[in-house]
């Protein structure tokens, strides 16, 4: 029964197969993003020293001496003290920017939507002015200019990719009032925010979850390239980029200092592509 | 198709005139440029001379038009720094950034795509398979890692090739290698898919079953149609070249406007970064309306009727 049911399926399309076959990789992806979200949460409890304690006597000694599993940098810091304190400040920064971009993003393409005419003009010209400069160089003027505070950083990386949540909304919710449900309860009495909030975003939900997944490594890599030139996270505190840019000036004779971070950056991002892939098969209907 | 390129044109300076006027608020608005030139510590009547010299005492409305009176004659003013005319330290320096993107660009797009599309014709082979990989790999691991991990083996280790500078030739591979793998990784991933897309359409099946040789299938009905979504990509890809350039620059202390870009921001050179940012837009937006202009060339239909937008 079984085995004819199998025999009689249709060939499978790509996305069967990816789903078949990426498992292994994606539970591996799965693991690592749980690894990482557990060090920045138990980010205090795992760092075996302070951030900041200096041991001049220990300076730049190789990985794998004795109490410094991934060695020490040029001032004697623990290196895996600082990874692990890099790990927290860069996914704090990238989850939260995600969840800012994408909750401004979806709210301007519902205001598109809702009032249409010069609202979804603006809105529509505004994406472009987005699309047509590259992110790293709008943030380098304002960063630059504003000074670097953590605030500032975090604000501005929730601008990344708004457009395309924006873009993606509003079409779903133009097509989602055209199917008839929203008009529905529209004419039951229920207000905008009301049909948008309750009846339209759940049903685009997945959509948007799967852009989430595919703007959070672009936001990671783009915070690290801005701390790696120097405006992005600022010292004392770290950043995975941070580390990478002053590990650059020690790369002949201390290169674990830089190994370390990129490492931990290309690992994270890899997974979460991995993840989201596989997640955008599963859930986007629109590639149905 | 007249009036799809007069909208694609308007949309294009009104992008522009956005980002100029982006520039001037945000520069402006940001902090005092005299206090910033001259120091705190500077005295009054310096402070006020300056402040005429530039024109900043006027309402900010007025400066703004003056600006933009000034751009439309060409003047993208001066650079407060060394005092030499902002367009012309940008455009020294344009050459030098050229030298690296273009040919990153013919990299990318002379092994990209035909890996993409070897791949699509061969899918699940050992070579579809490392190229997807590959691919992955290649948009995963930021430029400045890249950079850095190919100046670890080839400069230091190896020492076949300088780490920095710009005197010859050989100075130019690590920058141009390291922007090239991104770029090629999304390439071969995008025309794979295009690729793999057309391959299913009804009207490949029709050219093969009325006995085309499967050249003539590729070359002549399935690449025509894939090249519309590859060319979209290539449009995109010409902003993440000059970002990459900002960053490459930076790491191989190439002196193109990159690091004229970085400079000039430490400095709050208000002149330089306006026109800079003014370089950048313009040449993103201009290849973005080449792309407009090459689907009217490679698809007939969009030559008939404008696309809805």
């Amino acid at each position: 029964m079984t085995y004819q049911a199998i025999n009689t399926a249709p060939v499978p399309s790509l996305i069967r197969r990816i789903r078949f076959k990426a498992p292994l990789l994606v539970t591996l992806g799965l693991a690592w993003l749980a690894l990482m979200a557990l060090t920045a949460i138990c980010a205090d409890l795992v760092r075996p020293y302070e951030v900041t304690q200096m041991d001049l006597s220990a300076r730049l000694s190789a990985p794998l001496t004795p109490g410094h599993l991934l060695g020490t940098d040029e001032l004697g810091r623990d290196v895996l003290s600082r990874l692990i304190q890099s790990i927290r400040v860069s996914l704090v920064i990238a989850f939260g920017a995600t969840i800012l971009s994408a909750v401004f993003g979806t709210l301007l393409g519902f205001l598109a939507a809702q009032f249409r005419g010069p609202v979804e003009h603006l809105i529509l010209v505004l994406a472009d002015f987005q699309a047509a400069l590259p992110f790293l160089i709008l943030s380098l003027a304002v960063l630059a200019f504003f000074g670097s505070s953590m605030m500032l950083l975090v604000g501005l990386m929730g601008f990344y990719g708004w457009e395309r949540y924006a873009r993606i909304s509003r079409g779903l919710a133009i097509s989602a009032g055209a199917q008839g449900y929203a008009a529905a309860v529209v004419q039951l009495g229920a207000t905008p925010a009301r049909v948008y909030l309750r009846h339209i975003l759940p049903n685009v939900a997945s959509t948007l979850i799967v852009s989430m997944t595919l703007t959070f490594p672009e936001i990671i890599l783009m915070e690290s390239g801005l701390s790696f030139l120097g405006l992005g996270v600022q010292p004392p505190q770290s950043s995975l980029g941070n580390m990478v840019g002053f590990g650059r000036e020690y790369l002949t004779r201390a290169p674990w200092i830089m190994l370390a971070p990129s490492f931990i950056i290309m690992m994270t991002t890899l997974s979460i592509s991995l993840v989201g892939d596989w997640l955008r098969d599963k859930l986007d209907p629109t590639i149905r | 198709m007249l009036t799809y390129m007069l909208t694609r044109v308007f949309r294009a300076a009104l992008t522009i005139l956005l980002v100029m006027t982006f520039a001037f608020v945000v520069l402006r608005l940001s902090g005092d440029p005299a206090a910033i030139m001259l120091g705190p510590d500077a005295p009054t009547d310096s402070v006020d001379a300056f402040r005429a010299e530039w024109g900043l005492d006027d309402p900010i409305w007025k400066q703004y038009f003056a600006y933009l009176k000034s751009i439309a004659q060409l003047d993208f003013g001066i650079s407060m720094r060394d005092r030499s005319s902002a367009i012309m330290l940008v455009l020294e320096r344009l050459p030098a950034t050229l030298a690296l993107t273009v040919p990153t660009l013919l990299i990318q797009l002379g092994i990209g795509i035909p890996a993409g599309v070897y791949a699509a014709l061969h899918r699940q082979s050992v070579a579809d398979r490392g190229v997807i990989m590959l691919s992955i790999f290649g948009f995963t691991i930021p430029s400045f890692v890249m950079g850095l991990l190919l100046v670890l083996i080839f400069a230091v280790t190896l020492g076949w090739l300088p780490s920095g500078g710009q005197d010859s030739w050989r100075h130019a591979v690590l920058p141009i290698l390291t922007m090239s793998v991104g770029g090629i990784g999304i390439l071969a991933r995008f025309s794979r898919s295009a690729m793999i897309e057309v391959m299913g359409q009804p009207y490949i099946r029709t050219a093969m079953a009325k006995g085309l040789s499967w050249r003539d299938v590729v070359w002549k009905h399935a690449l025509p149609n894939a090249s519309v979504p590859i060319v979209t990509i290539v449009g995109f890809m010409v902003g993440s070249l000059i970002a990459g350039a900002v960053v490459v620059e930076s790491i191989f202390s190439w002196p193109g406007i990159g690091r004229l870009l970085i400079v000039s921001v430490s400095n709050r050179d208000l002149a330089v970064v306006q026109c800079l940012l003014l370089v950048i837009a313009s040449s993103m937006v201009i290849a973005n309306l080449c792309v407009d202009f090459a689907y009217g060339l490679l698809d007939p239909r969009l030559r008939a009727k404008a696309p809805a937008h």
